[in-house]
């Protein structure tokens, strides 16, 4: 394969900057020791990042995006694995259609979803609770669940199985033995990328919260609105961080590319 | 019949017909039903709120400056992402894999720190750019980003470009290296081979990738909510602001239910059009 000549390097330098300009840009700016918006040189401190500590509305937005994002995650994948399964190994009418309907949360815009579900929760009375949150999440990240807990069901080897029936195992001992430990890791890197998504929502959220149950994101999009100042972006750049470090985790477990692409990771390169 | 695929997939179907469905339906009724400052939301069936879409020229306007938006981060995603896309493909294995990392990790950090990362490099008094470039000279007032479309455009481009280059990387997992050589030992100039050999593979990438893009630019709610401000509106921010702010729901829901239509219509159109072209060469 040829390489890259000195222009295309040139070229790749400019983009990673301007891919990577805006994110630096807030990082430093949270370490501003002065109480405005600034660039700090010489002076660098840590006192937006103290500063958090005096604003619960943050802390609070925090853990309920982590709890949010953990329990609609694991729903999401629970539910996406029986659905694996079908799509992937029988043929069925119909089969077309609702692999179509679950990953429509990616084709209809977050911003109608959101109308969608605020228009619902409120007529059966979920309007503004965490409940109501978590089933909105779980429909927008279904279609990151399924695609990853499909391609680990689409690789399953079914001579396993029936090597095990044939032994005399029970169709649970199966499912609990063969099946799962075989698509856990599918299942767990789904769980994770789901999570992020879920972890990153705005657009929808922002119609479902209501105040006492905004997420990180939705606290953030809103206290932005208002003005913004340094205390913003020493809380984005925490944000930041725990997605990089969650963003290499996986990438080290599974790969970004295998994550990303879906299957072409997978059908054998 | 077979029950067992049926059986397998219920939970999900019931919670598709039950939370996606059902409000869909709910919101396309709500379009239709009537509201007044007073008497809120009347559940009747009139066609006001569509009347007014289609004939207040703010809403005509707000349509056209979204999909102009969305057209010219298209564009740019796909005139910048596709050669960087092509670069990656061709580097080798540590960097390779590092500067996928790198240019495809920020689609998944947060879209408010990103958009808040622009608002810091342009606008206000801080505006990183502006000042660099006032204090080198080379512009004498700073340029202007936050509120216009342009600052819109730029920060939309950062945010959607990586879907662009996955999509063109996907594309280009698939080109045989061998090919490229072979037109080079038969003599083609690098351009040639780009040309001729290259694009052409590359270009069904480019157009799926056109059309995540477009979608989720005319979609697009928090960046242009940020740049735009309270004065340059999107079809996502109107929706916003009468469900949020004038509480005219119906209304809102009728720019959210043509909103998708639009984009439903163009999605299908250009994934057949992009399918129907490319039949013969890949069917």
């Amino acid at each position: 394969m040829s390489r890259n000549g000195p222009l295309a390097l040139c070229y790749h330098a400019l983009f990673v900057a301007f891919t990577l300009a805006p994110i630096i840009v807030v990082c430093w700016v949270a370490f501003t020791p002065e109480g405005y918006l600034s660039f700090p040189t010489t002076h660098w401190s840590l006192r937006w990042f103290r500063a958090i500590a005096r604003y619960p509305e943050f802390i609070s937005a925090f853990w309920r995006s982590i709890g949010l994002g953990a329990l609609s995650s694991v729903i999401a994948v629970a539910i996406s694995v029986p659905a694996a399964l079908a799509i992937a190994r029988h043929r069925f009418a119909g089969r077309e259609a609702f692999t179509a309907l679950f990953m429509s949360p990616l084709m209809i815009p977050n911003v109608v979803l959101g109308i969608a579900f605020l228009r619902f929760f409120t007529e059966v009375g979920l309007g503004g609770t965490f409940t109501g949150l978590v089933l909105a999440h779980i429909v927008i990240i279904f279609p990151f669940a399924l695609r990853l807990t499909l391609a680990s069901a689409v690789g399953l080897d079914r001579a396993l199985e029936h090597a095990a029936l044939s032994l005399g195992a029970s169709e649970w001992t199966v499912m609990k033995r063969i099946i799962l430990p075989l698509v856990l890791p599918g299942l767990v890197s789904g769980w994770a990328l789901a999570f992020i998504n879920s972890f990153d929502e705005v657009t929808m959220t922002v119609f479902v919260a209501a105040p006492g149950t905004e997420t990180l994101p939705v606290r953030m999009f809103l206290y932005i609105q208002d003005n913004i100042d340094p205390l913003v972006t020493s809380v984005s750049a925490c944000v930041i961080v725990v997605t990089v470090a969650a963003l290499v985790a996986l990438d080290r477990a599974y790969g970004l590319e295998r994550l990303l692409v879906g299957r072409s990771g997978a059908d054998g390169r | 019949m077979k029950t067992a695929p049926y059986l397998l997939s219920l939970p999900a179907l019931l919670l598709f017909a039950v939370v996606v469905i059902v409000p869909l339906g709910m919101t396309v009724a709500l379009s239709f039903h009537d509201w007044g400052q007073y008497k809120g939301i009347v559940p009747v069936f009139i066609l006001k709120n569509w009347r007014e879409v289609f004939s207040d020229s703010y809403y005509g306007e707000m349509f056209w400056r979204t999909f102009r938006i969305a057209l010219l981060v298209t564009l740019l995603s796909a005139v910048f992402g596709a050669p960087e896309a092509y670069i990656l493909n061709r580097m080798r294995s540590p960097w390779r894999g590092l500067f996928l990392l790198v240019i495809l990790g920020p689609l998944l950090i947060s879209v408010v720190a990103r958009t808040l990362g622009w608002a810091l490099l342009f606008g206000g008094k801080l505006g990183l750019v502006n000042a660099v470039l006032q204090s080198l000279g080379l512009i004498s007032a700073p340029l202007p980003f936050m509120f216009t479309e342009t600052g819109i455009v730029v920060a939309l481009t950062h945010v959607l470009m990586p879907y662009m280059v996955l999509a063109v990387w996907a594309a280009l997992q698939r080109l045989d290296p061998q090919v490229e050589n072979a037109a080079i030992t038969l003599g083609a100039g690098p351009v040639t081979v780009l040309r001729r050999i290259v694009l052409p593979q590359a270009m069904p990438g480019i157009l799926s990738g056109a059309v995540i893009v477009f979608a989720l630019a005319a979609s697009a709610f928090a960046t242009p909510a940020i740049i735009g401000g309270r004065r340059l509106k999107v079809a996502s921010t109107i929706a916003y602001d009468e469900f949020l702010n004038t509480l005219n729901w119906p209304l809102g829901a009728a720019v959210a239910v043509l909103l998708l239509l639009a984009l439903v219509l163009i999605v299908f159109g250009a994934n057949r059009w992009v399918e129907r072209r490319y039949a013969q060469v890949f069917g």
